[in-house]
């Protein structure tokens, strides 16, 4: 199986005033295409910022990120938000939707930075909110919706432009348990019915269940025993 | 075009702000259009003034009367034309708020000197006949229904009536005139001169100013210059200008209005700008994360630049041509002001300039700080 995410002694570091402090320490990471991972691990162990990494929504400090076959740690600005735009399906914590804009045309949003004509967004559309089963939601604004049904539309948005990747950040952190299932079930059925592959960040195990594989980290590496 | 609904969206995310932010941008281009207007019609007098003719008026000052005998030598001056003379008569109609350009003319010779003033060859021979007899221009005849052969009396802040000792000038309307190319012109009135110069109480036998045609506007200089000097040290000495000079010293009796204007304007589209900045940081700061969000999807720094740009100027375009378009609508009921009924083109075309600069103005700032903003400090609210 081709992997999708490789990442060779990848170091962050962030400067705040005069203090630098180094957030991922040298990190050797492969993830296969299909496969479905959480990552897990206290706050501060530097997951987010892994994630944001293999995202394309930062860049390392040393080390090399490859990711969908393109090596996209030296990339500008401008490259990078291309490359995301063809590779990369986010999912937050908070969904992070317009709040001015329907259900519909929240998941739209990726399609128009394709060539994509109006009637063939639209219908795009309406087939990744079919997928996540709010099809009669489409015109609803996000304060329509309940929590739950606002990270569905997030990822049917994530999902439109079929990417290579996607990336959740703690996606059901702001719903209840039984809205958390629903919606990491429709992860799984991403990833097995549709060989979606997932990088997931959470602080839950039992939403870690729901992945094929579970990695640890622990004060910005990886908890060995976990890496592959 | 595609990016329209999510700009639209942006732009009405708090509905209030944007409204009232959108009606300050519209009573401001009301007040552009109708204060650029007003400004227009009055230098569209003076662009209209023709450069073939000079006016001569006192050296001292406008108001200063001339002798009418300086006719014959300025008629005399190598280059001039034709001479016609003109009196200030200061009238007005049953209200002092109706005030009516009557001037005590030769009609002969001043139709001779200012051949635009176009007037049928009967009503000429009427008005001579008739010694209270009055032309009146069309716009001004429609403006209180006026009728040829109808009676009436105007009021001149002037001169007084030896005859009844009042200030009060009947007329008969004997004819109407149109003048070519300039609908403005059209608010006036004449009559002879001679009515007046029997009937007044004092300044009999003056003139208040020259009108000078010339056979070749390239000399108009040389001959002004002779005109002055051939009254120079004499207890009447006169400044002859040009009629576009004349326009433009004429209009700063009322004071300096393209200043008074830019003065105006400034200082309202000077507020203006920070009002709608502020609205526009303000609208930016509020939707970092969504930026962020947009980034995140794949919007480049520049996109997400040209987004707010764009948002600021749709508010903008859209509250200009509101307030001018508000502008073009008020702007007819100042025909008796400025004598034009329509806005004129220039004026809405430099409105779309200034509401493009202001677009760019107030969006700038924020748009650059929207370009700027780190995606991972944005989603973690830093």
């Amino acid at each position: 199986m081709n992997d999708i995410v490789t990442l060779q002694g990848v170091a962050k570091r962030y400067t705040r005033g005069k203090e630098t402090v180094e957030v991922l320490h040298s990190l050797d990471l492969t993830i296969p295409q299909g496969d479905f991972v959480a990552l897990m691990g206290p706050s501060g162990s530097g997951k987010t910022t892994l994630l944001n990494l293999i995202g394309g929504l930062d860049q390392p400090s040393d080390g090399e990120v490859r990711v969908a076959g393109e090596r996209i740690d030296g990339l500008s600005g401008a490259a990078l938000a291309r490359w995301r735009a063809r590779h990369v399906g986010f999912i937050f914590q908070f969904y992070n939707l317009m709040p001015t804009l329907s259900a519909q045309a929240n998941v739209e949003l990726p399609l128009l930075l394709t060539p994509l004509s109006k009637a063939q967004r639209r219908q795009n559309a309406q087939i990744a909110l079919q997928i996540v089963g709010l099809a009669d939601r489409a015109k609803h604004k996000p304060s329509e919706l309940s929590g739950g049904q606002q990270q569905r539309v997030a990822i049917a948005r994530a999902l439109v432009a079929d990417p290579t990747l996607l990336v959740c950040d703690e996606p059901t952190g702001d719903l209840d348990r039984k809205t958390a299932d629903e919606v990491l079930s429709l992860l799984q059925t991403l990833n097995r019915e549709h060989g979606k592959t997932i990088v997931m960040v959470t602080h839950d195990p039992k939403a870690a269940e729901y992945a094929q594989r579970q990695l640890h980290m622990d004060k910005g590496t990886l908890v060995p025993g976990n890496v592959p | 075009m595609k990016y329209f609904p999510l700009l639209w969206a942006g732009l009405w995310r708090k509905k209030a702000r944007t409204v009232f932010t959108l009606l300050s941008i519209v009573v401001a281009f009301l007040l552009f259009g109708m204060l650029q207007g007003v400004n227009a019609a009055f230098q569209q007098g003076v662009n209209n003034a023709n450069v073939n003719r000079l006016v001569v008026t006192s050296r001292i000052s406008l108001t200063e009367a001339l002798p009418i005998s300086q006719q014959q030598q300025i008629a005399s001056v190598p280059g001039v034309a034709g001479v016609a003379y003109a009196v200030w008569f200061g009238a007005y109609y049953q209200d002092p708020k109706n005030f009516v350009f009557a001037t005590p003319v030769d009609i002969e010779q001043y139709l001779h000197v200012v051949p635009e003033v176009k007037v049928a060859a009967d009503q000429v021979a009427a008005l001579q006949r008739d010694r209270t007899g009055l032309i009146v221009g069309s716009a001004l005849m429609q403006k209180y229904g006026w009728k040829i052969g109808q009676r009436i009396s105007l009021h001149s802040t002037i001169w007084v009536n030896k005859y009844d000792g009042t200030s009060d000038w009947p007329f008969n309307i004997v004819g109407t005139y149109s003048f070519t190319g300039d609908d403005s012109q059209n608010q006036g009135a004449f009559f002879n001169y001679r009515y007046l110069d029997e009937a007044r109480t004092f300044g009999t036998g003056t003139v208040g100013w020259w009108i000078v045609s010339v056979k070749d506007p390239n000399q108009s200089a040389q001959i002004a210059n002779a005109i002055d000097t051939r009254f120079a040290n004499s207890q009447d000495e006169t400044k002859s200008q040009s009629e576009k000079e004349f326009a433009q010293s004429f209009l700063k009796q009322f004071g300096d209005i393209n200043f008074i204007v830019k003065a105006i304007l400034g200082a309202v589209f000077f507020t203006l700008l920070f009002l709608t900045g502020n609205t526009m940081m303000q609208s930016v700061r509020e939707r970092v994360p969504e930026l962020a969000v947009l980034k995140t999807l794949g919007f480049s720094d520049a996109k997400v630049m040209t987004l707010v740009l764009a948002e600021s100027l749709l508010l903008c375009v859209i509250a200009a041509a509101l307030g001018l378009l508000l502008a073009c609508l008020i702007f007819p009921a100042l025909k008796s002001v400025v004598g034009t009924v329509t806005l004129p083109p220039d004026v809405l075309a430099s409105g779309a300039i200034v509401a493009v600069l202001l677009a760019l103005a107030t969006g700038g700032l924020p748009a650059w700080r929207a370009q700027r903003l780190a995606i991972v400090d944005a989603l973690a609210g830093r």
